[in-house]
């Protein structure tokens, strides 16, 4: 609905959207039954992308103003500043193409931890809690006080090490710390250093490789490095294919009705 | 207040393929049936546009919400369990319209006939002595001769594609109702593989189903896409086989059925021996009721199951010290960090299209299944399957690399991306056997949101556990060193690998099973209590063993045997309806 230029014969940028052309091509033939024609009729018809910056110089000098990039969970840009380090560490950038931080992983994880994720609202949370210095899922703490404790504890760690913030040490030292954070053998309150280090690293995969809705994986360069396609409605026509088949990458915003 | 409510002819507690097969054949027999669903109302329109990795498969959003019940787990009867707090960790079951069966794979293999005679057959074959102490076999009182014909039902309700196990000839009355999915690079390559080495390699059966199709029933299932969100997912085009597209279908259309979805169950309602109907919970209003029945079927899974048998105090509880009593009994699982482990191989030169695929796109094989097996050979009974399956990989849940390579930093990333397409996993899966101190009773400390207390697991590998995992995974590596592959990285199974909060899933069997007698086993043959005649208790719940396949299809086919037997209760006027065994009660 907000979506005017679906109707507008003017918009050409419908046409040449690459998530929309191969979702054309790619299911053109392939889906068959009841499905087909209901369904996938009504898929794409009233959403298009409207993008307004397609001329690559405008993209290449402005960097584009990110409204939805500023923290709504993490109160001190210490404790974010850190994080920023870990996950790039964990996902480095590299020949292959961006790394966590590039790709919006701190924003997602700050939204994660904004929201029932982060104070664990799904889970059982009855106590006795016992074992709790095992892992997040067993720990009394939730998911957000569990970064906070995690991040800073990283901190405290490297001062008394190296004599200088985390985010000040060298790719080295911080190495160095996070090793010692996933092999248990740092102490955190509430949590095993390994309890966090492991919810640090699948919070960042989860960040890298997530649909863009939530945040991370950015430009959908997460899942362009590792050509994985994404949501794309069928693959019936390729499936029996010996050749690797290399597709254009489609987002939930270019796949879902609307 | 309790509120009583007008009697109906049946009362399900359970909306998956169990409680919905029972739905269906009672509707279309005229029978008004009430059925009471825990979970929230769902149809396909909720799949729709779905094909969201961190929502669905990563956070769970289809399972059992841990919030309100969970269970605990503990090795050893001298331990304190406790909860499994975390979908995280593990998510068990489904809770919404149509339950696991919605968001499942769809693999749908039949048992051996071995499997429901096991202990008999391998008494006769090996001896008495074969059989390690404090292990339970048992047989089910029932024979695959009898249940193949709802085998075959399942199969037809649910359009099932595939072939016949080349291993299994004259086991089936009736070919597949539709044809083997379309062939892949992964396929072909372990095809090949296989038959290089000897093996009988057959497509594993699918209820994602290769064309559309119309059931028995009249309900339409559609050609699957291949589009790769399948297992943790409701089917975005109406191709999986679900309860909600078959019998929950056919019960709606019937006009006398009536689901109440958030409708939580809490008790059987029982008096003088006979099953009054079932008191539950209204969770949107906190309103408690009791659904009355001249039927009450229980088919809330394993652990609902087996959990509202204690709690409403039906039946004998299970006492591991002696072995007298039933209700917890012969807990088995395919376990996520034992049964389910898969050997993976990784390809420098080779790509397959990994990311496309649906749940059970495979191929699998049977040669090292029971009876193929000499066992006098080996440590351990039972046997298993080999397979794999081009699910379609996703790219949060799947980073796999070779096991030098660290699991975060550079080499990682690198390694990572470099192989997510240049990979070929073979899994095994095997039977597990039943042991006296594995069993579930009711928790002394943790409650669930009504102050009940919550269903106790306690559970430990043994020597054979380990030991069919490690002779499997070694056939495996075999496989794929055939298959060419450059690493191959295969599970460590040490003695530090034990039961943990991963280890139960929706493969978990036991706790009201099936047998021929009322000693050692909780329901006769059609899924009915040997000392309630108006109770049947339906699904895995009822395996004293966990063959070496996936189980939703003997789920189904002792669902529909159960259903039979309800219909027959209902028109007879009642009674027991299997006699207990008279020779094996001396
Ligand atoms: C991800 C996944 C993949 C799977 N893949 C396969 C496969 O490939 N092949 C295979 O054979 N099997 C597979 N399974 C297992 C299969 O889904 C189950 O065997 C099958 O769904 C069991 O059916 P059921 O009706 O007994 O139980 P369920 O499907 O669990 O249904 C039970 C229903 O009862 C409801 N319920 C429970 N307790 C209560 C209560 N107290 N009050 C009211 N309602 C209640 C639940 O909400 C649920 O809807 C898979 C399972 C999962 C989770
Ligand atoms: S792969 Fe097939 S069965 Fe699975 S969700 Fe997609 S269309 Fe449905």
């Amino acid at each position: 609905m907000a979506d005017n230029n679906s109707n507008n014969p003017k918009n050409t940028n419908e046409v040449s959207d690459p998530g929309r052309r191969s979702f054309v091509k790619n299911t053109g033939i392939a889906v068959g039954g009841v499905a087909g024609g209901a369904l996938l009729g009504g898929l794409f018809s009233s959403r298009s992308k409207n993008n307004n910056s397609t001329s690559t110089a405008t993209k290449e000098s402005v960097k584009e103003k990110r409204y939805e990039e500023a923290r709504m969970y993490f109160t001190r840009i210490a404790d974010f500043a850190i994080l920023e380090q870990a996950v790039e560490r964990i996902f480095p950038e590299d020949h292959n193409g961006p790394g966590a931080i590039e790709l919006g992983v701190p924003y997602y994880i700050d939204k994660q931890l904004a929201g029932p994720y982060g104070s664990n609202v799904g889970d059982y949370r009855q106590g006795p809690f016992i074992g709790s210095k095992a892992s997040a899922a067993d720990s009394s703490l939730d998911r957000g006080q569990i970064f906070i404790n995690g991040l800073r504890t990283m901190d405290v760690e490297s001062l008394k090490r190296f004599d200088t913030n985390f985010v000040k040490a060298t790719e080295d030292q911080q190495l160095e710390i996070m090793t010692d954070f996933a092999d248990d053998k740092v102490e955190i309150k509430g949590i095993s250093s390994k309890g966090f280090f492991n919810l640090l690293r699948s919070t960042t995969l989860e960040g890298a490789y997530c649909d863009p809705l939530y945040g991370g994986n950015r430009d959908m360069k997460g899942w362009k490095m590792k050509e994985y396609p994404g949501a794309i409605a069928s693959y019936a026509h390729m499936i029996e294919e010996d050749k690797f088949v290399k597709m254009d990458q489609v987002s939930l915003t270019d796949y879902q009705p609307k | 207040m309790v509120k009583t409510l007008d009697k109906v002819d049946a009362v399900i507690v359970g909306s998956g393929w169990a409680g919905g097969i029972a739905a269906a054949e009672l509707t279309k027999k005229g029978y008004k049936v009430v059925g009471l669903e825990r979970g929230k109302a769902q149809k396909r329109e909720d799949f729709v546009g779905a094909k969201d990795e961190l929502r669905y498969d990563v956070r769970k959003l289809m399972f059992q919400e841990l919030n309100k019940e969970t269970l605990t787990i503990r090795n050893t009867l001298d331990e304190t369990a406790t909860p499994n707090r975390s979908n995280d960790t593990n998510a068990i079951n489904g809770t919404a319209t149509g339950g696991s069966g919605v968001h499942w794979n769809g693999m749908v293999y039949r048992w051996l006939p071995t499997d429901f005679e096991f202990h008999t057959k391998t008494v006769e074959k090996y001896g008495e002595k074969i059989i390690p102490k404090d292990m339970q076999l048992q047989d089910w009182g029932i024979t695959y001769d009898e249940l193949e014909k709802y085998y075959d039902q399942f199969e037809k309700t649910a359009g099932i594609s595939g072939e016949p196990d080349p291993l299994r000839p004259g086991q089936r009355s009736d070919e597949y109702p539709t044809p083997p999915m379309k062939e892949t690079d992964i396929i072909r390559t372990f095809t090949k593989a296989a038959k290089d080495l000897g093996y009988h390699p057959y497509r594993i059966p699918s209820a994602n189903i290769s064309e559309t199709y119309t059931n028995p029933d009249g309900e339409t299932i559609n050609g699957c896409v291949y589009c790769a969100f399948c297992e943790a997912f409701g089917c975005d085009f109406g191709a999986k086989a679900d309860p909600i597209v078959t019998v929950l279908a056919t019960a709606h259309k019937s006009g006398n059925y009536e689901l109440r979805n958030n409708s939580y169950a809490v008790r059987i309602v029982h008096e003088n021996g006979k099953a009054v109907g079932i008191k539950y919970v209204d969770t949107e209003t906190g309103e408690e009721f009791i659904q009355p029945a001249d039927i009450v079927v229980v088919a809330g899974f394993t652990f609902t199951n087996t959990r509202l048998m204690l709690l409403s105090e039906i039946g004998k509880p299970y006492n591991p010290k002696d072995g007298t009593g039933v209700i917890g009994s012969h807990l088995t699982a395919h376990q996520r960090n034992l049964t389910h482990t898969r050997v993976r191989g990784f390809f420098d030169e080779k790509k397959f299209n990994r990311y496309a695929g649906t749940g059970a796109l495979g191929v699998t094989l049977d040669d090292f299944n029971v009876e193929q097996l000499d066992h006098t050979k080996l440590d351990f009974l039972h046997g298993f399957c080999l397979r794999t399956s081009q699910r379609g990989d996703r790219p949060i849940t799947n980073n796999h690399v070779p096991a030098d390579v660290p699991s975060w930093g550079k080499e990682f990333k690198d390694k990572s991306i470099f192989y997510a397409n240049r990979r070929i996993d073979v899994q095994q899966q095997n039977g597990a056997l039943a042991w006296r101190e594995n069993y579930m009773d009711l928790d002394p400390t943790y409650k669930d949101m009504f102050g009940d207390p919550l269903l106790r697991v306690t559970s430990k590998f043994h020597d054979q556990d380990r030991n069919i995992v490690r002779y499997a995974h070694q056939r495996a590596k075999e496989l794929l060193e055939q298959m060419g592959a450059d690493h191959i990285t295969i599970p460590e199974i040490t003695e530090e690998t034990e039961f943990d909060k991963s280890s139960l899933s929706d493969h978990t069997g036991g706790g009201v099973v099936m047998g021929d007698r009322p000693e050692t086993s909780a329901v006769n043959n059609y899924s009915q209590v040997w000392d309630m005649d108006n109770l049947f208790v339906v699904g895995a719940s009822s395996f004293p063993l966990m063959g070496s396949s996936n189980p939703t299809a003997t789920v189904g086919a002792l669902a529909y045997r159960a259903a039979e037997g309800m219909i027959k209760f209902l028109e007879t006027g009642g009674g027991q309806l299997v006699k207990e065994k008279e020779t094996a009660k001396a």
